[in-house]
């Protein structure tokens, strides 16, 4: 279990133009890349929308981070890749499939690296969800690399007591997690529920109306992005239906397993 | 033999430990103390292999831990973690407390007597039967020791094993450290509880900003009041007695109750 793909998703204070940025032409940024990449099945398509980001990224300051999730994310890109070529689909297929993987998670990561869950509160708040929804919204968010870290600490603890979690058998090894789901879920019980408590005894609740110390209020360069977003959105719906872009896919697929199997077959009793 | 050379280690580029050496033969008592954030936990946890040097060896019993895995270190040396609810996942506190028993394959009738035996010694064969999460937090915290010490490691590292203990659990936790001490096993204890420290007359490795900032007996490092200031230490009571008595010009190496008394009554009686 990887927990360094968490970083990828842990909000962090900095004044770069894109943390200043309202919350929600940023969702929108993020909105846009994920469903252009759900629509497009052309690889140069998504290979631009992983591109586009790199550049906010670096604005943002936040490059390392960004890496280090998808480093962890990479695990199981490649199984994605894998499973998709063995089974017959082409190499194009494939990598599309991996980079759509990998697009929508540097979005989304791109998207709560810069937001604080304050902000994404307000944002929602703004876009009229009651105040209890979005508040259990932005602390299940808060809340992401705590438990990250808690069950880090968790598995730390039983590998202590002898636990070997990467030995054995695929079905010996998922029971291996039960010593380490069972606290991490205990423990997330415990804490809402001493959460709920400290929550209840500040009078959480208690007026219909809250006023807000901070006030999101979109900025002229806001408005700029979230119409550009916008328009590229409509521009990128416009070309995906009616637009014919280069397609790459040569028809290089893996030559299915059972063939394989067939051919060592013969070769063996060809030997013998 | 635990021997740590020059030990430097890192978390995401933020030094924690910074060239420490340190020398912990078999059979000795070890306090490890320093401020929060000292990097007292994070140096434990290179003991068994879970932190790996980032420069610098450690050895234990002369095996380097960098190429041994955790649970093979594990079989020698048994950390308990701080906080008993990161390990806690069995039906029963007998599951519980033989699941690293399990794990090194030792047979059932072994594993029924020293798992009795332990429960006994911790004051908790009434709770064989019950539910781990069922009892309190300071049973949960025996349960947590009983389940690493239950294996006989030839070193015992405790995190913080006073913490949520009442006086006369304390006590029968000292009397039980004591006593595995005098067995000839390794202790190290990772406190702030520097009056149980006293009790337990142990050498005491003071860190402070990731470097060992001082290593010695505890009453030369508790009478020193430059060293107790920088750890964030408080004296001992007896030693701030002692010390308030600035007059009589005591030995601030007087930290005993038993050893203050005798001192207090010998000069009440000169005076009487």
């Amino acid at each position: 279990m990887s927990l360094k793909l968490f970083e990828g998703f842990k909000f962090t204070h900095m004044t770069t133009p894109v943390h200043r940025m309202d919350p929600r032409p940023k969702f929108l940024i993020a909105l846009t890349i994920f469903v252009m990449s759900l629509l497009s099945m052309n690889l140069l398509v998504l290979l631009t929308l992983f591109l586009v980001q790199i550049p906010i990224i670096y604005v943002a300051k936040s490059f390392h981070r960004w890496l280090n999730s998808i480093k962890a994310g990479a695990m199981l890109a490649s199984l994605i890749f894998i499973m998709n070529f063995i089974t017959g689909s082409t190499l194009v297929f494939s990598l599309t499939m991996t980079l759509r993987f990998l697009v929508l998670m540097s979005a989304f990561s791109l998207f709560f690296m810069t937001t604080s869950p304050d902000d994404l509160g307000l944002a929602l708040e703004k876009m009229g969800l009651p105040y209890m929804l979005s508040f259990t919204f932005t602390t299940a968010v808060r809340l992401v690399p705590t438990v990250a870290l808690e069950a880090q600490t968790i598995i730390d603890a039983q590998r202590s007591r002898g636990l070997e979690l990467d030995k054995g058998g695929i079905v010996n090894r998922v029971r291996k997690y039960i010593p380490i789901l069972i606290p991490l879920i205990v423990s997330a019980i415990r804490r809402s529920t001493e959460l709920a408590e400290a929550l209840e005894s500040r009078a959480f609740g208690v007026t219909q109306k809250r006023e807000s110390l901070t006030v999101l209020k979109m900025k002229q360069s806001d408005y700029l992005v979230a119409a550009t977003v916008f328009l590229t959105l409509l521009l990128g719906v416009y070309i995906q239906f009616s637009i014919s872009l280069p397609n790459f896919d040569n028809n290089i697929t893996m030559p299915p397993i059972w063939q394989l199997w067939d051919q060592l077959k013969k070769q063996i009793t060809m030997i013998i | 033999m635990i021997e740590v050379k020059g030990l430097h280690f890192s978390y995401d580029r933020k030094e924690v430990l910074s060239n420490v050496d340190l020398k912990i033969h078999d059979g000795e008592f070890i306090a490890v103390m320093g401020e929060n954030g000292a990097g007292k936990t994070t140096l434990v946890k290179h003991f068994n292999g879970l932190l790996k040097p980032n420069k610098g060896e450690v050895l234990i019993d002369g095996n380097s831990t960098q190429n041994s895995t955790v649970a093979s270190i594990s079989r020698n040396v048994g950390l308990v973690f701080q906080n008993p609810d990161h390990q806690l996942f069995s039906e029963t506190v007998f599951q519980e407390v033989s699941f690293s028993m399990r794990n090194f394959g030792y047979s059932e009738e072994t594993i029924s007597k020293r798992v009795n035996f332990i429960l006994e010694t911790l004051d908790l064969s009434s709770y064989a039967d019950t539910s781990p999460f069922m009892l309190s937090g300071g049973e949960r915290k025996r349960v947590a020791l009983a389940s690493v010490l239950v294996s006989n490691p030839k070193h015992i590292i405790l995190d913080e094993p006073t913490i949520g203990q009442d006086y006369h659990q304390k006590d029968k936790l000292r009397n039980f450290i004591v006593q595995m001490n005098s067995q000839g096993r390794t202790v190290i204890i990772v406190t702030h509880d520097i009056e149980f420290v006293v009790d337990c007359k142990p050498r005491v490795v003071l860190l402070s900003k990731g470097s060992v900032l001082a290593d010695g007996c505890y009453d030369s490092i508790f009478s020193n009041k430059d060293l107790i200031d920088k750890a964030s230490l408080m004296s001992p009571q007896i030693s701030l007695l002692m010390a308030s008595l600035g007059d009589l010009n005591f030995d601030p190496k007087i930290m005993d109750l038993y050893q203050a008394k005798t001192i207090l009554e010998g000069k009440l009686k000169n005076c009487l």
